[in-house]
């Protein structure tokens, strides 16, 4: 063909639909709101009744994973998603359903090499650079101290 | 003996096509080619427990059922040629290793509907075949798990990403004087055409050029024009991608298919209504919109002379995480009912 590499990408652009970002990104904020408040709510109830600032968080945070998880096991937690995008990503139900969904998937290749071995195949990256940036942050820390 | 112009090959032998399956699942069936199609299946685990075996299991009965139409044996069968998106093909091995035919083994990306029925033409044209099978097949979930993320992870659609078709068509080629048969009249090998793309969420573009290339390549050696056809039926490409097929071919050769194009991918499904975005894609798309409602529209005389140009992205995911662009393909067999 006589068009360049650079002409045809542009073609494509130009006949590609684009994501409604605009929509997407409200659906995130209302969805992540409502999954936040739920969590941020849990957190005030368990405080109210007595319980100390961490366990209470903590609790929180499982409860969160333990829907997500469930959500995911029968299958409505992709449908949420589907509108939802980084409303249901950014907070932990996302990293929950990371790890979910490929065990799920990846049953039949069995317990170790299928489950076990894939179930960080998404949510890895995450904790490897989680990791990474905690240890950078914690050397940072212990030798030029908080200001 | 066949004749050969340019890259286009006229086959003297016109195997026909004596019978032709299609099985698909749910959504599929309940697309606007529902009725088509000869077995829909609710469940389309297909019993199984793990998706290969679904799709293995699809792939078996749409050639068990095309074999049973065209009232053959396995035994009589001499080659059957058959692919799938599967890592080593295994959707169809698996599906077919108590066939007890002859096995061939392709591998065309989406494509493979045309590329087996281009073999098959041209094993029986050679004069050593009597009987061949072209089938091929696609599973959304086990598509889905090697291409992409895992079914009940929570992401997001882009408007360009098409829906990997659940199903498989078979085609049954012999010999033969009947003359309600749809036959293989001419058929061409498509050339590798990478134009750059690397988004693999838009498969459509990435396969446009080539499907240009070839449709253009064949005009030129038969020195016919698109009217010269009833239907000119690209594979899988989508929204998208026929659009940059109109436009290429428009502006690069000056060639205008609208009024004769038509594409599997966005017959299969209805596109607003059944979520796909920019369509149906998988082997299995052109394989059961083929090996359904076309040929059997041929058979009824609805259409007498068709392009049937599947197109195939031939790329991997780990081609994808190297940062590859995707080269596309496009095999054409012009099919023809009558004398």
């Amino acid at each position: 063909m006589s068009i360049s590499n650079e002409e045809y990408g542009y073609m494509t652009k130009r006949a590609s639909p684009k994501s409604p970002v605009l929509l997407d990104s409200f659906k995130a904020f209302i969805v992540g709101g409502i999954i936040c408040a739920i969590a941020e709510g849990l957190n005030q109830w368990l405080l109210f009744y007595g319980l100390g600032e961490k366990p209470s968080r903590t609790i929180a945070m499982i409860v969160i994973i333990v829907i997500t998880a469930l959500l995911t096991a029968i299958g409505i937690f992709d449908n949420i998603a589907k509108h939802a995008g980084a409303g249901t990503m950014v907070p932990i139900s996302g990293f929950a359903n990371s790890m979910v969904s490929p065990a799920l998937e990846f049953k039949a290749e069995g317990h170790i090499l299928g489950t076990a071995a894939q179930m960080f195949s998404i949510a890895g990256p995450v904790v490897v650079f989680g990791c990474s940036a905690a240890t950078i942050y914690g050397l940072i820390i212990y030798f030029f101290g908080l200001y | 003996m066949a004749k050969r112009t340019g890259k286009t090959v006229v086959l003297s032998s016109k195997p026909k096509i004596i019978g032709n399956a299609a099985v698909v699942g749910k959504k599929e069936g309940e697309g606007p080619l529902g009725n088509y199609f000869d077995e829909v299946h609710e469940d389309t685990t297909m019993g199984e427990d793990c998706w290969e075996k679904s799709e293995s299991e699809l792939l078996k009965r749409a050639v068990n059922l095309a074999l049973r139409k065209s009232a053959i044996t396995a035994d009589e069968v001499d080659t059957i040629y058959s692919g799938d998106l599967l890592n080593q093909c295994i959707g169809s091995a698996f599906g077919l290793r108590d066939s007890n035919m002859p096995f061939c083994g392709l591998y065309g990306a989406c494509s493979t509907m045309a590329l087996s029925l281009i073999q098959a033409s041209l094993a029986i044209e050679t004069g050593g075949f009597n009987c061949c099978v072209a089938a091929t097949s696609s599973h959304f979930c086990s598509a889905e798990k090697q291409f992409r993320y895992p079914l009940e992870y929570g992401g997001q659609r882009t408007p360009t990403a098409q829906w990997t078709v659940t199903g498989a068509g078979a085609a049954v080629l012999q010999k033969s004087d009947s003359p309600l048969s749809p036959y293989i009249a001419q058929v061409h090998i498509g050339t590798i055409q990478d134009f750059g793309i690397i988004d693999s969420t838009n498969m459509g573009a990435a396969m446009a050029p080539a499907a240009r290339k070839t449709i253009r390549d064949f005009l030129t050696d038969t020195a016919t024009r698109p009217e010269d056809y009833d239907l000119i039926l690209t594979g899988d490409l989508g929204s998208v991608g026929s659009e940059l097929l109109k436009e290429l071919l428009m502006r690069e050769d000056n060639i205008d298919i609208s009024s004769r194009h038509n594409d599997c991918g966005l017959m299969i499904f209805d596109l607003e209504k059944q979520d796909v975005h920019a369509g149906g894609s998988g082997c299995g798309c052109s394989a059961s919109v083929l090996c359904s409602h076309i040929l059997n529209s041929m058979r009824n005389g609805e259409y007498k002379n068709i392009l049937f140009v599947a197109t195939g992205a031939l790329m991997s995911p780990v081609s994808s995480r190297e940062g590859e662009s995707i080269p596309g393909i496009a095999h054409l067999v012009n099919i023809r009912t009558g004398e």
